[in-house]
């Protein structure tokens, strides 16, 4: 029987009444009185040297307050990156000054080359056209093998080279892996590329920046999902402003898919700008800016071989991948192609012995960092291929194969690293051979073939690692900053809550599972208990939301918190019932002495904590409120199976999706109905990379998917209904809510199964065709089978 | 968008006034206008709105038989009111854009705009329709004269089109994934003289006629017809979404699914 209410009830999402009535408060939505409006100047080349600009014209044009360039930033710092990764030599990652505006030099296509503040926004745009650009172009570096072979044209002219750097892992390994590889019965090996993607949040970046002379405080409102994170960071270490006297607010935000976890120049500009100009500033981001600017996501192209023995065990794993870092280091990106994919390389299985080396390169692109899945959408992608591959090759079965090499005793401590704590693959697999009812494949195919259309059925594991993650294992690797959570659990005189956290919700649901879990511990309706985000005067120093965290982090240490508060409030009720604190029980709301039919109500022991008539003042203090920081043991690791179908028209190359299947194993659940809404999500971002997206290029660094004319965002007719179960759960261990994660299973695991039916498809057809690189459009499929 | 003039005249002969002011610009529905204006790539001083001449809206029968068209009658108006006497004409029109763009966007704006994927060129011209300014009367064959260029002269506005009705009609159109224009779009038409093939978003001279495949279905109005028929991809579009080689593939492709669908 379905709960309605507590842990496991698919409560409806409060938030989206506001929402869907246009009730929300996004940060466009904030004008302050007497705001100012900044317009971007943006690079319309690739590389270039900035010999001077002409701002004479453009100061005299109608209502222009302040026009700004890189001079005028010279005095503070460039945009930090928040990780640093060491190379296989020991040495640190090369790492250039990303400054706010381009100053010298212009790296790529979507770079601010001036900002000009003015009364509004069309003034604003009617002066940056009459700015004087003297540029000398330079050659664009755009090809990453390219970028980093003898001679190029360096990205930045301070560093030794466009290698950011050369990482090996584990070094340790690497020669047994060569000898095991050099002595494997059978060897697949596969080269493909992990398209670059643009996140494309339906809510653009704003920011507004404010400062108030009267006590020198700073505030910044931006559409941010960790705007502690954005407070240190740019307080600290871009324009020195103490912690104390910034805020930053990041409110209702539409959207985030990891693009705004980072730290942006437009929020330090508005920031460092409304004081220098004495007027709030705001700036709302275009669509076509956010294509140049937002910072990208994948983009690897990837070598990567399986060894198997005589019986097709899995023997060794040996990877060589170019990562695109574009023209500067993004707040997060030497993690994403580093310890976030390389740690995950062993999948599902026990392949005893893993390699993986990783090239980080410069060029003249937007930065490339965390999208949906991070890193670990690759190392799932070139796993699954491979293995589908593998499968091909030996003539066995792709399912089969994966069953024999699965993991299957934990907690097991990979080669990479990781140790997974927890999960049964085979049970995830027999669900999804289930939900995918594979055993009417045949009969499908068949009809398929009727109607003179190829049909494939493709199959993958994956396996993330979440619930990022153990600070002081995080900081051993490179981090520059904990990644703990906090939160606040104020319970309020009358009983209702309010809890303040350091998560942050922008399409998660947040406000509405959390209190779920607060419902369930002290048995109040969850309509008593209300989330509080986004808002550093507010909440207490949490680190946001992005790796599937948000639970598995923040809402451990609201459950830590709110252990404090049920602890000091038996305490409380036990002085209220004349009995032993120990003897208190807690449910439904209703504190009880034990074997006996004593009671008192939640809400009258919490009005005596603020009312402390009759009240223990000598041992415990008034008030019920609690803080707990929660700093995760281990990562989580969920994981699952899914199984896609396609139709292929032999004529055009279209595909089309027939079916899809997820089985996920997230552990414990705390709201079914917002899981199933994440991994439907994620999958629709999948498919879209499999399929539709693809962020490109040409020669010169212009970007030719720059708005939705061109960039093919998936739309509801190019998705099916899928199928999604996660009754597979096998508790996390090592967090007090048994919970995983499930924001990004959906993008890690759907685009290798994608892949793998349309070259199912493809052979049933008696196409040799091996491997495609996504995006699969129309015109790749057709001109692989022509080829073929 | 930079500030300018807007007027909305109620005739043909205010608005053909109103167009000779300096870099005046007519606007219909505004489907492509506004969107080009919001970036700043266009700069008219002053915009006559078309859509308030009661006499350019509209579908009805000429003498002929032929099915006229008002020229800023919007997408949505044709997909109903001619699907009972041109079904393949309206059929084309219901799927324009989307629902937005189907009730703003007109067929003379699209037609005067002639952009090198749009529909509407592929119905014009394989219908071999006349197109009616407030000045001649032009034969689409000499109308379309490359992508985003035609024979309408600097203030020469779309009143009418007319359409004569085939025995039968289709229009395929194979989808760019994001813009959703065609990457390839044909339209058959076959008539008592003779068959007309019409192909929108293949070429970089926009709309043409397969006049090979015309003389073939005029012989013999099946898709095996143009089995023997290759189209060169010289001259072909090529970029992100597809290949010359393949947009000249599909020109096949969906000549014959239209000359299976036709109707």
């Amino acid at each position: 029987m379905p709960k309605d209410s507590g842990i496991g009830a698919s409560t409806k999402r409060r938030e989206d009444l506001r929402f869907l009535t246009g009730a929300g408060n996004y940060t466009d939505d904030i004008n302050i009185h007497g705001q100012a409006h900044v317009h971007f100047l943006r690079a319309d080349v690739a590389h270039a040297t900035i010999n001077g600009i002409d701002l004479a014209d453009a100061e005299k044009m109608p209502g222009v307050l302040r026009i700004f360039t890189g001079a005028d930033f010279e005095p503070v710092g460039g945009l930090p990156c928040g990780w640093q990764v060491t190379d296989k030599h020991g040495e640190p990652m090369q790492e250039p000054k990303h400054p706010i505006i381009a100053h010298g030099k212009i790296r790529h296509v979507g770079e601010i080359v001036a900002a000009v503040v003015a009364e509004s926004l069309a003034q604003a745009r009617d002066a940056a056209e009459v700015i004087g650009l003297n540029l000398t172009e330079l050659p664009a570096v755009v090809d990453m093998k390219t970028a980093v072979a003898d001679g190029t044209t360096k990205v930045h002219d301070d560093l030794t080279s466009n290698l950011c750097y050369d990482w090996g892992f584990v070094e340790e390994n690497k020669d047994a892996v060569d000898e095991a590889i050099k002595n494997a019965a059978h060897v697949t090996t596969l080269e493909l590329v992990n398209n670059r993607l643009v996140a494309n949040p339906m809510e653009p970046r704003v920011a507004v920046g404010e400062y108030s002379r009267s006590d020198d405080m700073h505030t910044l409102h931006t559409t941010s999902q960790n705007p502690h994170v954005i407070r240190l960071l740019m307080g600290a270490f871009v324009l020195g402003i103490p912690e104390h006297k910034l805020r930053v607010v990041a409110p209702d935000v539409g959207g985030g898919f990891g693009t705004k976890i980072f730290h942006y120049a437009e929020e330090a500009f508005c920031t460092f700008a409304a004081k220098a100009v004495n007027r709030p500033v705001k700036w709302t981001s275009t669509r076509s800016e956010a294509f140049m600017s937002d910072a990208h996501g994948r983009d690897h192209v990837t070598k990567i071989e399986l060894a198997m023995d005589a019986d097709n065990n899995f023997t060794a794993i040996r990877t060589e991948t170019y990562a695109n870092m574009g023209a500067y280091l993004s707040t997060f990106a030497p993690s994403v192609p580093t310890w976030l994919h390389g740690t995950l390389m062993a999948g599902n299985y026990k392949t005893p012995l893993i390699y993986v080396n990783v090239k980080a390169v410069f060029t003249n692109t937007v930065p490339v960092d965390a999208y949906r899945g991070a890193g670990r959408p690759e190392a799932t992608f070139q796993l699954e291929r491979v293995i589908d591959m593998a499968a091909r090759e030996r003539g066995v079965d792709p399912i089969a194969l994966r069953r024999q090499n699965f993991v299957t005793e934990f907690p097991y401590a990979t080669p990479v690293a990781v140790e997974y704590d927890t999960g049964d693959y085979e049970a995830t697999m027999a669900k999804l051979e289930e939900i995918a009812d594979m055993g009417g494949f045949a009969a499908r195919r068949a009809e398929s073939e009727k109607n003179g259309k190829l049909r494939g059925l493709g199959v993958n594991c994956y396996i993330e690692a979440c619930g990022i993650a153990p600070s002081n294992l995080v900081g051993q690797l490179g981090a520059r900053a904990g990644l703990y959570d906090a939160a606040t659990v104020r319970v309020n005189a009358t009983g209702s809550i309010s809890v303040m956290v350091g998560a942050h919700s922008h399409g998660q649901g947040h406000e509405t599972s959390f209190p779920q879990v607060i419902s369930e511990m002290i048995g109040i309706p969850e309509d008593q208990i209300d989330i509080v985000h986004g808002d550093t005067s507010k909440i207490p120093f949490g680190m946001g939301t992005y790796g599937s965290r948000s639970l598995a982090v923040c809402g451990s240490a609201m459950v830590r918190a709110a252990e404090k508060v049920i602890n000091k409030a038996k305490k409380i009720a036990a002085h209220l019932l004349e009995a032993s604190d120990a003897d208190i029980e807690l449910k439904d709301g209703q504190f009880s002495v034990a074997g006996t039919d004593k009671s008192v109500a939640w809400g009258d022991v919490t009005l005596a904590a603020y009312v402390p008539h009759n009240y223990p003042l000598e041992d415990i203090e008034p008030g019920l409120e609690e803080t707990a920081f929660y700093d995760p043991a281990n990562f989580t690791y969920p994981a699952g199976a899914y199984a896609c179908e396609v139709e292929v028209d032999p004529d055009t190359g279209k595909v089309t999706i027939e079916r899809f299947s997820a089985a996920d194993d997230f552990g414990n659940i705390i709201n079914p109905m917002i899981v199933s809404g994440q991994v439907h999500g994620g999958i629709a971002q999948g498919i879209g990379q499999a399929l539709l997206e693809n962020c490109a290029y040409d020669e010169n660094g212009q970007l030719l998917s720059a708005s939705y004319m061109d960039y093919t965002m998936p739309r509801a007719d190019d998705l099916p209904f899928y199928s999604v179960d996660h009754s597979c759960q096998t508790p996390c261990t090592h967090n007090p809510l048994g919970v995983k994660g499930c924001g990004e299973a959906g993008a890690i695991g759907s685009p290798p199964s994608v892949v793998n039916a349309v070259i199912d498809a493809l052979q049933s057809g008696g196409k040799n065709v091996a491997h495609i690189d996504m995006p699969l459009t129309p015109s790749r499929v057709w001109n692989a089978m022509n080829n073929a | 968008m930079y500030a300018f003039e807007i007027e909305r005249p109620s005739t043909i002969a205010d608005a053909v006034n109103a167009l000779k002011g300096e870099d005046a610009q007519a606007l219909g529905g505004g489907q492509t206008l506004i969107p080009t204006l919001k970036q700043r790539l266009a700069m008219p001083s002053k915009l006559v709105s078309l859509t308030d001449i009661g006499e350019m809206k509209g579908v009805c029968l000429g003498d002929g038989g032929e099915v006229c068209i008002g020229g800023a009658t919007t997408h949505a108006t044709v997909s109903k009111e001619a699907a009972a006497h041109y079904p393949a004409l309206a059929d084309l029109a219901s799927h324009i854009g989307d629902p937005a763009v189907r009730n703003r966007g007109t067929i003379g704006g699209s037609l005067a705009n002639n952009d090198p994927s749009a529909c509407y060129p592929a119905a014009a011209l394989g219908s071999g329709a006349r197109i009616i300014t407030n000045s001649r009367e032009i034969a689409a064959d000499d109308y379309f004269e490359g992508m985003f260029t035609t024979a309408l002269d600097e203030g020469e506005v779309i009143t009418e089109v007319r359409f004569p009705v085939p025995e039968k009609a289709n229009y395929q159109k194979f989808l760019q994934p994001a813009s959703r224009f065609a990457l390839v779009g044909v339209f058959v038409a076959k008539y008592a003289d003779g068959v007309r093939v019409a192909v929108t978003g293949a070429s970089e001279e926009g709309v043409f006629r397969w006049t090979e495949a015309e003389e073939a279905l005029s012989g013999n109005f099946d898709g095996g017809a143009v089995d023997g028929l290759s189209v060169s991809a010289d001259g072909m579009i090529s970029d992100l979404h597809g290949t010359s080689d393949y947009r000249a593939h599909l020109v096949k492709v969906m000549t014959k699914r239209a000359v299976a669908a036709s109707s």
